[in-house]
């Protein structure tokens, strides 16, 4: 039996973040919005309260949040030519799936990304020549850093992200980051409370002569009501954030910012534990009449929808456009088409460092919980005599203690077992201190992602197939901000000090060090390198709007949530204000 | 309808809690409302595992002994906490082998699978077996190591014997019988080993929070605003389990 | 919306009475004269030509009385509003609330505006005698103006054909309708609002609204065994539905003592007054009704209540601070202070603070007891929309624990309250059906 559901205006694939920013703009405006989840409801009270979420083993090991590998995975290649092989445990990815997806397990880091990564290909150009864009394939986003501000603005209001400015309308401030784009207002709620080793890293930054500040987070530093009317609570610091829900209403996330709106809304639909397939467009292929589902079940559906909305995670919107012939598929060899082309990655290196006596009390945490210096990062930094474009922000963080996760971190050359182990883990446990580096990371011509020739997910549907290995600009660019990490790290007094530098040999999504996993399905002011314009509008197919990291042409030294919320802002915007009103391409081509 | 039009109303009055239909099969689980219910989601509910209850997966004798074996030298007994058995971890194991994490729910378990290509890939062994699979075939080929090399079970080799022959498989110096990758499952016990004496005791290992104290790791807890400015304190914290019994 | 046990509880003896009761002394309460004032030939279905303003007038009369909220199905149940279908459980049955949607053949479109005022002032139904679930007895307190009122503005709601039958679930004898008015010879009283000399308008508006729309000692008031209000204990507080309803009087301890009209007006109007958070059954009132309050009315509520002597119960001196009690602190800290805060403060507009909360502290602890075993949601209003959800911790919790835990907060932060009895977590959690806590190593 096929279920036939009434029509509704806008239909949204998967209600994380993207999807419930989206659904709350558009019906706010009245229309009528169906969201289509594959995962089940969850809520804080119900699903993760803190007598359930203080769980290491259940939500961290087990990853108990995640999107398991059954219900569909990614297979993985180096290069063009490889056989690729799916991804069969857990890796660093972190697809998020049920009500709220990974932006109910995420961390809160809550960056604007930097004017520059907007612009990367023109800026770069202007300042240091063409030349030094060889080998990339980097790409303007179509939109600037000033356009997106008040769609940042309004996500940070929603979001009630903790931080200080560091430039207030051109105003520099030295308790935030002075190298932040210009913005219009202060944030929502004030920073975080340093912990030992940020209060360490600050001191030794500083008497170096860097700009620390704490990082934006949406791990809130006090009670807070958003524009919504939602309230908040105060981030407690501890500890079970990432890969956890919050159980305090403290960390930014659907259910703790727009659900409680959202799901009274009596124009809102959700339909949980259903799967959609795959778009369906009508006979001229010019437009889609909705989206084909599967339910748990395994009965078929339809959505009939006047809009079609793809907020799922940057790996399954790409793969969603695909399956449902929503633009022209990428090919490296000839460089033509635009799904999957410019995938990108987070560029990452750690440097350990340990501090024999002190007790860093690590549980003490939250999952945003940093000081930064970006005076690496971006283009914050003069590059003429450098060899690559980008950068890094070099962060000491205090992100958790769970001891599961911490098991292994001892010096160099101790034994994981045996009594060595036990003697050793905790003294290394309270010494030990990271500093981490973020960097950006630059699309290249052969790093994309297509449909996998040979494996399938539980509904016959083919999975994504991912080509990636580091490039040469992101290896250069992470030995020199691992090198300045480094020098940091002494300067700090860290003594038998460990790097992590996983650019020096190829890439594997088991080598754990970021879940962010970006581009695909770009956005950009020209159809022949972007699947999107610069609202999300597929080129092709005008009433298909794709939302999330999947748009980003190239990765800047950050987290990627705040840009997808603020870009999910406008893009509904743009659909109540001007599509609806008059359906077509929102951007001449 | 603006929002307050859409609060106002009195459909929405009328609506205001949640529907939650279900009804035939041929139906999408549609919500409509904030569900109305306030206990905790069933299969968010922990479930306890009580040491000493039998075993569900790890039945035969000489499996466990010579797991128990294994287990007390990657954690054996000593001036900081208890052996991985006396900890409960062989009890957490069986529990977690005989459910989800155990049958691979999570695992992508579809073929084929090209061990080189793949493992060149990756980075690491590739398997199509679960975890249950992979201890079942590993354990017997442990047993059938000893009994070849020195003749007699694993369970009685003495403690040094035993380090030796973890220490060549950990360094994928020895090969095991049939077919099993001694590397990869002695990275699976050690991780399971560990696992079970630093989870919450509700697992069934971590017996007195030993794991915990040992670590220094103050446990369940979920605030800790009255300690975050005592920096670079030792705060002595006593570690709470998820479920106390006092 | 609210459980009626104790009135069912009356019913079997009330049966009795009634087949009994032929006495004259049944000629006052029995009397409907008061009806005379209304119209007995246009039926509402045909009323077609509503004063717009008497319409406007009327929806904030019933939105005061909250029929749309027990006149309303829930879930699979929803006919649409005021199609009936909500079901009120009571021990010897199950009623369900009758379709007033002006449809004739299922809801009271063939009603004349006579019958209307019959059967809200005076519990005389189409077909037969109300039970008392319909809060009739207060709704007898009615103007005839507000009854005018809302007479127009039930003809403008929106006719739906849903035929119920109110007492299907309800098996014999207790489906004998004659047997309520055995129970309003007994207990009701069916004069008019008459306002108090010496009182203010203010006053006085207020406790036309308490005593009559708002049928508020309907839940607050304790009832006697055959469930009729007590009048010696008027809004002392009362037991309703598995939760407390707490003293609405100005008794300083477990009542509004120290509270404002101003602060009882916040609450009844966005559902927080800055401290205690309406949940349950007091939710849906907010919901349903009182956030449609005026200010002005809403301000009078508050003035009436708070100027009530209330009931002699006292602030005890606070318990002793020994083991238990600091095992309590230390589950504080693990389990609640996340939101509840370190010092009972609260999370504002989010979480209800413990510190200064005057219903937690009241001897009867059911609802609190009841919010920690079973978990409990935070009203949602327009001001308000949070509706912050309470966990469940029967599952982790032994009633020991929760006795221990509900000891802490009701003795801290300057809170004073007796001891929790472990036995009495156990009976609420029996009642509750809540499972017992998971059994660990």
């Amino acid at each position: 039996m096929t279920i036939e559901r009434p029509r509704a205006d806008v239909v949204i694939v998967g209600l994380g973040w993207a999807g419930s920013v989206m659904a709350e703009e558009l019906t706010r405006a009245g229309l009528e919005v169906v969201a289509i989840e594959r995962g089940k409801w969850r809520d804080t009270s119900t699903d993760f309260p803190p007598a359930i979420a203080a769980d290491e083993l259940r939500w961290h090991t087990r990853r108990g949040m995640l999107q398991p590998m059954s219900v569909e995975t990614t297979t993985f290649r180096n290069r063009v030519g490889q056989t690729a092989a799916p991804v069969r445990s857990w890796s660093a990815f972190q697809y998020g799936w049920e009500v709220g997806g990974a932006g109910t397990h995420w961390a809160g880091m809550s960056w604007r990304f930097l004017p520059w990564d907007f612009q990367a290909a023109t800026m770069t150009r202007e300042r240091y020549g063409a030349a030094k864009l060889e080998g990339l394939q980097v790409q303007d986003w179509g939109v600037t850093y000033e356009e997106m501000e008040p769609y940042y603005d309004r996500f940070e209001r929603i979001a009630g992200t903790s931080g200080a400015a560091g430039n207030l309308n051109g105003e520099s401030r030295a308790a935030g980051n002075i190298f932040e784009g210009p913005r219009k207002r202060d944030y929502p709620t004030p920073p975080l409370k340093d912990t030992h080793w940020m209060a360490t890293y600050r001191q030794t930054v500083s008497d170096m002569g860097y700009h620390p500040f704490t990082v934006p987070a949406g791990n809130l530093s006090q009670a807070y009501v958003n524009p919504l009317g939602v309230a908040m609570g105060p981030c407690t610091y501890c500890g079970f954030c990432d890969f956890h829900g919050c159980g305090n209403f403290s960390k930014s996330s659907p259910q703790a910012c727009i659900l409680p709106v959202l799901m009274r809304r009596p124009n809102f639909t959700v339909l949980t534990e259903t799967e959609v397939l795959h778009a369906v467009k009508h006979d001229d292929g010019k437009t889609a009449k909705g989206v084909k589902f599967v339910t748990k079940d395994g009965e078929e559906g339809f959505q009939p929808a006047d809009v079609v909305c793809i907020t799922a995670y940057q790996m399954d919107n790409v793969r969603q456009m695909l399956l449902g012939g929503i633009g022209t598929p990428y090919d490296p060899r000839t460089g033509e088409g635009t799904v999957g082309r410019n995938y990108s990655y987070q560029t990452c290196s750690s440097v350990t460092g340990f501090f024999p006596g002190q007790k860093m009390n690590p549980f003490i945490g939250a999952g945003a919980l940093a000081v930064q210096i970006d005076d690496f990062n971006g283009d914050n930094f003069d590059h003429s005599d450098l060899d690559f474009i980008g950068g890094a922000g070099i962060m000491g963080f205090s992100t958790n203690g769970r001891p599961i996760q911490n098991m292994n971190g001892l010096r160099k050359g101790t034994k994981r077992w045996g009594s060595e182990w036990k003697s050793a883990i905790g003294r290394d446990y309270q010494e030990a201190a990271t500093i981490f580096c973020q960097g950006t990371s630059m699309p290249v011509r052969d790093a994309y992602i297509d449909l996998d020739p040979t494996y399938k997910d539980r509904h016959g549907q083919p999975l994504m197939r991912l080509t990636f290995d580091w490039n040469r600009n992101d290896i250069a660019m992470t030995k020199f901000t691992t090198d300045r990490a480094l020098e940091i790290m002494r300067e700090a007094g860290g003594e038998d000090i460990m790097i992590d530098n996983q650019s020096e040999k190829s890439w594997n999504p088991y080598m754990q060090h970021s879940s962010h996993t970006i581009g695909g399905a770009v956005m950009g002011a020209d159809p022949t390198t972007s699947a999107l314009n610069p609202f999300l509008q597929s080129w092709e197919v005008h009433n298909v709007f794709v939302v999330g990291a999947s748009a980003f042409p190239n990765n800047g030294g950050y987290n990627p949530t705040l840009t997808v919320g603020a870009l999910a802002v406008r893009a509904a915007q743009a659909i109540h204000q001007t599509y609806v009103n008059n359906p077509g391409a929102l951007v001449e081509g | 309808m603006n929002r307050r039009e859409a609060l106002f109303s009195l459909g929405a009055a009328a609506t205001a809690s949640a529907t939650l239909v279900t009804a035939g099969k041929a139906q999408a689980e549609v919500i409509k409302g904030i569900p109305a219910a306030t206990g905790i989601s069933p299969d968010h509910l922990p479930s306890p595992v009580r040491r000493g209850g039998g075993f569900q997966v790890l039945t035969r004798d000489t499996d466990r002994q010579t797991l128990a074996a294994v287990f007390d030298r990657l954690i054996p007994s000593d001036a900081n906490g208890p052996s991985a058995t006396e900890a409960g971890c062989i009890d957490f194991l069986d529990a977690q082998l005989a459910g989800p994490f155990g049958s691979g729910a999570a695992l992508y378990l579809e073929g084929p699978l090209n061990q080189e290509n793949d493992e060149a890939m990756m980075g690491q062994p590739q398997f199509l077996a679960t975890p249950r699979e992979r201890y079942e075939s590993g354990l017997a080929a442990l047993e059938a190591y000893a009994q070849s090399t020195d003749g007699v079970a694993f369970a009685i080799l003495s403690p040094n014997r035993i380090d030796e022959i973890l220490t060549g498989l950990e360094a994928g110096e020895i090969e095991l019988p049939d077919g099993v990758n001694g590397q990869a499952f002695f990275e699976l016990m050690l991780q399971n080993a560990r696992e079970g004496y630093l989870a919450d005791p509700l697992y069934g290992g971590n017996k007195d929070m030993a794991g915990w104290k040992m670590m220094g790791f103050p446990g369940a807890r979920y605030d800790f605003r009255p300690y975050i400015e005592r920096r670079g304190e030792d705060l002595g914290l006593t570690p709470v389990s998820l479920i106390p019994n006092d | 919306m609210a459980n009626w046990n104790k009135i069912g509880l009356g019913l079997g003896a009330v049966a009795i009475v009634a087949v009994a009761a032929a006495g004259t002394w049944a000629y006052t309460t029995l009397n409907t004269g008061r009806s005379g004032v209304a119209d007995d030939k246009v039926a509402l279905a045909d009323l077609s030509d509503a004063d717009p303003e008497a319409v406007a007038r009327g929806e904030y009369v019933m939105r005061s009385g909250d029929c749309v909220a027990c006149h309303t199905g829930q879930g699979a149940g929803n006919a649409g509003a005021f199609a009936g279908g909500y079901e009120i459980h009571t021990p010897f049955g199950t009623l369900v609330a009758s379709n007033i949607t002006p449809d004739r053949d299922t809801g009271i479109g063939s009603w004349t505006e006579r019958d209307f005022f019959d059967a809200l002032r005076h519990g005389r139904g189409g077909d037969g005698m109300l039970y008392p679930a319909m809060p009739y007895t207060a709704y007898a307190k009615l103007s005839d103006q507000d009854m005018h009122d809302l007479w127009a503005y039930m003809s403008t709601v929106t006719p739906v054909k849903n035929a119920v039958d109110e007492t299907a679930g309800m098996p014999f004898p207790y489906n004998i309708r004659l047997a309520m008015a055995g129970w309003n010879m007994l207990f009701f009283d069916n004069s008019g609002f008459e306002p108090v000399a010496g009182e203010t308008e203010e006053w006085n508006r207020g406790k036309y609204l308490v005593d009559g729309a708002g049928h508020c000692s309907s839940c607050h008031t304790s009832r006697n065994g055959l469930g009729a209000e007590i009048a010696a204990t008027y809004l002392q507080g009362a037991v309703i539905d598995g939760w407390f309803a707490p003293e609405l009087t100005s008794n300083p301890h477990v009542g509004l003592g120290g509270s404002s009209a101003e602060d009882v007006a916040r609450y009844l109007t966005t559902g927080s007054d800055g401290v205690a958070f309406a949940a349950g059954p007091m939710a849906e009132a907010v919901e349903n009704s009182t956030q449609y309050l005026t200010p002005e009315d809403a301000k009078a509520i508050g003035t009436y209540l708070v100027s009530l002597p209330g009931s002699s119960n006292r602030k005890p001196q606070p318990m002793g601070d020994g083991p238990a009690m600091q095992q309590a602190a230390l589950a504080y800290e693990v389990n609640c202070s996340a939101c509840h805060g370190l010092q009972g403060e609260g999370i504002e507009a989010l979480a209800p603070a413990f510190a200064g909360n005057h219903a937690i502290q009241s001897d009867n602890v059911t609802s609190i007891a009841a919010a920690v075993l079973r978990g409990a949601r935070a009203v949602h209003t327009e001001t308000l929309p949070t509706a912050g959800g309470m966990p469940a911790f029967g599952w982790k919790f032994d009633d020991a624990q929760v006795a221990g835990l509900l000891d802490y907060i009701r003795n801290s932060w300057g809170n004073a309250a007796a001891p929790v009895n472990a036995a009495d977590v156990a009976r609420i959690r029996a009642e509750m059906g809540v499972d017992a806590k998971i059994a660990t190593n």
